[in-house]
């Protein structure tokens, strides 16, 4: 049996990480010995999330966000304004130890960028200028605390005559009142009714998931709250949890009393830290009134509470069975499919897992009647989602739109400035062209009416932005993200980036296209995870519907005497040696 | 006794106890599903490799972590899935650093087989040569990381008496490297320690003196194969029509073995003279071309100008151009040095190795000198190839029964002993 004290790992990590700025050799031994394990499974943790440091890294560790929407926004140059001004070097710590100056991907604050993470808080719409007075003020002994940024929540639009969903005014409580009355059943009746999907990606039926769990004998059983949005691009759980949580929280005490559990746990990415305050006072509130502890709700012999878990720096920790693993003190390596979380998820209980809009939109749906929800949307999608919105537009932020809306007025409504190629779901969704903004964004099936789906993010880049660098900071980003458990993924991420550099540099040849397509195909039917599935989408839809750009790129068409090679370039290195 | 339930793989009608792992199931019913890191008695299959990828009620999805439950119709053998578990080896062999003719485990090596059973020939990713490290800290094992596939086996199976962990992850993505906590390791028994090298599918856990004096274990792959061995197809007997034709060869960045190889037919070769004309070679030792040539054969890669010209050279006077040998398709052995800068080799050869007086040394360069490249390329990635034959090197027969058929158009088959090389 495992220690229980295992699942409490990654926090005290953190309180190590915290103290002295990274994890020493002694805090590894003192893990060990405290769970009674080897040292090495401890440093297999630690070395897994890339917010712990098993080297010095600086007083104060400054995390830059280098998504590609922050790459266009001026990355480089808040970069250089960081080096000078710390005396860091990108990657390293400065020489008297004060500063350590990363990169890390996007920390979710996509409508506001260039930003960055100062001791896990806030930075935004950064410039050199901003970057030189935020450190000297640092060095002269300011708090990152006492002088962050407030993160603007940038709601843009919401469905008119208050049609909206996720804003609407309710007192809090009155969904799981409504809950009780529905009993467990009634409640999954109305999630089937709305037709409610998941809303971290995967689009997977609600009812069905909770209906499972509920029937899942085994005790006690987890209500798990997946907010790790990874997904470079998406922002729209930080606002709900910024602007709402009271409708997330309610979600989980609703997902608790149908299924039967005891325990609820948010995993909150370690980007937000900086939320955890007013998480914890909402918890807090939530507890004074009963909301939360013994017969929750006032609904008799239904005990539940809720704790958060906070992450440390993983995009993959955001699947859920990675996500499992990471909360009982692991690394988070995805499992393999022997067994589903509902029935042996976390500690190997019957476990639901939804993200947080989808425990906010069932607690809506619960309280507002799913025929009253139903109004919305479009018939076979009804309903509203949240949609993060970044990029080349003037508004970027929150959209709150009812299902069916034209990925083209959505477009006018962020005042988008020539828009050439959209990324929809993230990198690891799919991108458009112009061609296709008269598809709606709906959750239909994308065979028969050629709506597309989104998870979340919507990001847009007009014609001056390069696709190739798109793709290469996207193909990074997965290189980087990969748990490193199967071959596919860990190698063939590596393997895309190769090809793709060769397109940069102009030395690619048609053949080189169709490798990527071929190669991008084995790695989606042989990976383990979603990650390694969805990584070769948007390379291979791009040079689909990008054709001509691609064809563009490609370098001097090779005979059968010369390939790309280059002499000069592969003797380069030995030219040294000519005295 | 769970209930009996009704699948089908390739089509078959099986009947297997419900909740059974596919990969066993398929095996006891005579089908063979290519695997790696599965291992049969661990109660949660470790589904890393993705080896054992076939269709799943008509979606891709690996065997082994698969239970078999009613209706479950499997396909194994096609060959776009054929194609797509070789990729998968393929990858591994990309993604190491795997030089077989130097290696402890060679001939009784999971993965090695594995590639010969799926009939790996080319190389068709890039080779990473990511630069790794052989961990010698322990004083009893070595941790040759350039070999490791992360099947994780070693990381499931080996624990100490008292239940700890030996080996583990550590990193992430392509840098995840199985780590060894050394105090453990020191209180494994020398079986246990051994028993850690025999499970390892490759040969990245060496336990020192268990291995060198003696093979462990059998060469087992050496005998069998789990493929249908073809009997090799009627010689032709019309041999006597057999246009003559000429071929070179030559040897760039390779050891002759390959050039030995071709040799070691023995008195077939005064038979085949009678039909071909050796041009170029360093077997007539002519220096240039005097003709155009049938067929070119390249044995090693390019490590130097001097190669680069040379080839370039072959490929303007041959009509086809044959990689033959490992060194010659990616590089094979002196691809080793591909991990390392080339200033780094050189200054450690030539300048700063212990049999050289310090500042005495110095690293070669004359105009009439061939220049080092910065590493040592396979042909195809310099000219184009036209075909690749596998080997380190390859054996005789395999390579002159390609040549026959490249000329004369003659089918053979290969069998597989002609087609194992360790
Ligand atoms: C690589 C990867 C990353 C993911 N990241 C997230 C994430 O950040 N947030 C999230 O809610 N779901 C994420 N998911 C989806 C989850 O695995 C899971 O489907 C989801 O949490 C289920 O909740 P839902 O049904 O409410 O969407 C991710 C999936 C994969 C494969
Ligand atoms: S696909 Fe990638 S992230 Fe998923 S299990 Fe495999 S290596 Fe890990
Ligand atoms: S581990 Fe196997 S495949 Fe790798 S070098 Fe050794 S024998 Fe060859
Ligand atoms: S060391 Fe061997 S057993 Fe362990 S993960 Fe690597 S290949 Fe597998
Ligand atoms: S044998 Fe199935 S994944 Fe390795």
């Amino acid at each position: 049996m495992t220690n229980p004290n295992r699942t409490q790992l990654l926090n005290r990590l953190w309180e190590f990480q915290r103290r002295a700025g990274y994890i020493r050799d002694a805090d590894i031994q003192a893990c060990a010995q405290w769970l009674d394990i080897s040292a090495i499974e401890v440093e297999g943790v630690a070395s897994f999330y890339h917010f712990f440091h098993r080297q010095p890294a600086g007083a104060i560790q400054i995390y830059l966000d280098n998504s590609i929407v922050a790459e266009h926004s001026g990355f480089e140059a808040i970069k250089t304004a960081f080096e000078q001004a710390t005396g860091a070097k990108m990657g390293g710590v400065d020489p008297s130890g004060s500063f350590g100056l990363f990169a890390t991907p996007c920390i979710g604050l996509s409508d506001q960028l260039p930003a960055a993470l100062i001791g896990f808080q806030p930075f935004t719409n950064l410039t050199p200028e901003k970057v030189g007075r935020i450190v000297r003020e640092m060095k002269q002994g300011a708090s990152p605390e006492s002088i962050c940024d407030t993160v603007e929540s940038n709601i843009r639009y919401l469905p008119p005559e208050d049609r909206t969903i996720f804003f609407r005014e309710c007192e809090t409580g009155s969904a799981l009142r409504q809950a009780a009355a529905l009993g467990p059943a009634g409640v999954i009746a109305e999630l089937k009714m709305a037709e409610l999907n998941g809303r971290g990606g995967a689009f997977f039926p609600t009812w069905i998931k909770w209906n499972a769990c509920r029937e899942q004998p085994g005790t006690p059983k987890y209500v798990v709250c997946n907010a790790d949005e990874g997904e470079p691009g998406t922002f729209k759980d930080r606002v709900l949890l910024q602007e709402n949580p009271e409708s997330v929280l309610e979600g989980m005490l609703i997902g608790g009393y149908t299924i039967g559990a005891s325990e609820g746990i948010i995993y909150l990415r370690a980007e937000y830290t900086w939320l955890l305050p007013r998480l914890e006072a909402t918890l807090a509130d939530f507890r004074k009134k009963g909301l939360l502890g013994k017969d929750a709700g006032g609904l008799k012999d239904f005990d539940f509470d809720i704790r958060i878990q906070l992450g440390a720096g993983a995009y993959v920790c955001g699947e859920e069975t990675a996500m499992l693993e990471s909360m009982e003190g692991k690394r988070g390596e995805p499992r393999t499919k022997w067994f589903f979380p509902v029935e042996k998820g976390f500690l190997q209980q019957p476990t639901l897992i939804n993200n947080v809009e989808t425990f906010a939109a069932a607690a809506h749906i619960t309280g507002m009647g799913a025929s009253v929800y139903n109004q919305r949307g479009i018939p076979g999608s009804p309903g509203t989602k949240l949609i993060s919105v970044s990029g080349d537009c003037h508004k970027p932020g929150l959209y709150e739109i009812e299902w069916g809306m034209p990925v083209a007025e959505l477009l006018d409504l962020c005042e988008a400035e020539d828009p050439y190629f959209m990324q929809v779901s993230g990198p690891s969704g799919e991108c458009i062209s112009m061609a296709e903004k008269d598809r709606r964004i709906s959750m239909l099936d994308l065979m028969v009416h050629k709506d597309i789906r989104c998870g979340g993010s919507f990001m847009i880049f007009n014609r001056q932005r390069d696709l190739v660098r798109v793709l290469l900071n996207f193909s990074a980003f997965f290189k980087h993200e990969s748990c490193g458990v199967c071959t596919p993924c860990r190698a063939g991420n590596f393997i895309l980036q190769r090809q793709l550099e060769k397109l940069d540099r102009h030395l690619a040849q048609p053949a080189d296209l169709d490798t990527i397509r071929n190669w991008g195909a084995i790695m989606k039917a042989t990976s383990r995870c979603g990650l390694g599935k969805t990584a070769p989408n948007t390379p291979i839809m791009a040079m689909e519907k990008f054709y001509d750009y691609f064809v563009a790129r490609l370098g001097q068409p090779a005979n059968s005497l010369n390939k790309s090679f280059d002499l000069e370039r592969a003797t380069a290195a030995y030219e040294k040696y000519k005295s | 006794m769970n209930k009996t339930v009704n699948i089908t793989i390739d089509g078959r009608q099986i009947m297997a106890e419900a909740g059974r792992n596919l990969v066993d199931v398929a095996r006891e019913n005579g089908i063979f599903i290519p695997s790696l890191c599965y291992y049969a008695h661990l109660e949660q299959p470790l589904g890393t490799c993705r080896v054992c990828t076939c269709h799943l009620n008509g979606k891709a999805g690996v065997a082994c972590t698969e239970k078999v439950h009613e209706g479950l119709s499997v396909v194994v053998n096609t060959p776009e899935l054929n194609d797509l578990r070789k990729a998968v080896v393929e990858m591994m062999f990309a993604e190491g650093n795997h030089f077989c003719p130097a290696c402890e485990k060679s001939g009784n090596c999971d993965l090695q087989h594995m590639g010969y059973e799926l009939g790996i020939a080319g190389a068709r990713f890039p080779h990473l040569f990511e630069d790794r490290i052989i961990d010698f800290t322990s004083t009893r094992m070595i941790m040759e990381h350039n070999r490791c596939i992360k099947c994780r086996r070693c990381v499931e199976e080996i624990f100490t008496d008292d239940g700890k962990r030996v080996f583990t992850y550590v990193n992430r993505g392509n840098e995840t490297v199985v780590g060894i906590d050394y105090e453990q390791e020191s209180r494994l028994s020398e079986a246990q320690a051994v028993n850690a090298m025999r499970i390892c599918p490759t040969g990245a856990i060496i336990v020192r003196g268990a291995d060198m004096s003696q093979p462990f274990g059998e060469r087992k792959f050496d005998m069998e194969s789990v493929q249908v061995e073809q009997a090799p197809a009627a010689k032709e007997p019309a041999v006597k029509t057999r246009e003559k034709k000429v071929i070179a060869t030559v040897s760039l960045a390779g050891c002759f073995g390959c050039h030995m190889s071709m040799l070691d037919i023995d008195t077939g070769l005064l038979d085949l003279l009678e039909f071909v004309e050796i041009h170029k070679s360093p077997l007539t030792d002519f220096k240039k071309f005097g003709k155009r040539c049938h067929l070119g054969l390249i044995e090693g890669g390019c490590c130097n100008s001097e190669n680069v010209e040379t080839l370039r050279e072959f490929r303007k006077n041959c009509d086809i151009l044959v990689s033959v040998g490992e060194c010659a398709i990616w590089g094979g052995l002196p691809a080793m040095r591909n991990t390392i800068p080339l200033g780094e080799c050189l200054e450690e050869a030539y300048l700063t190795a212990p049999l050289h007086e310090p500042g005495a040394g110095v690293v070669p360069y004359h105009e009439d000198l061939p220049k080092i490249l910065d590493k040592v390329y396979g042909c195809s990635e310099i000219v184009q190839i036209d075909y690749f034959i596998p080997g380190c090197p390859p054996s005789a027969t395999h390579i002159w029964k390609v040549v026959e058929n490249l000329l004369w158009g003659e089918k053979h088959s290969i069998l597989y002993s002609e087609f194992k090389y360790d």
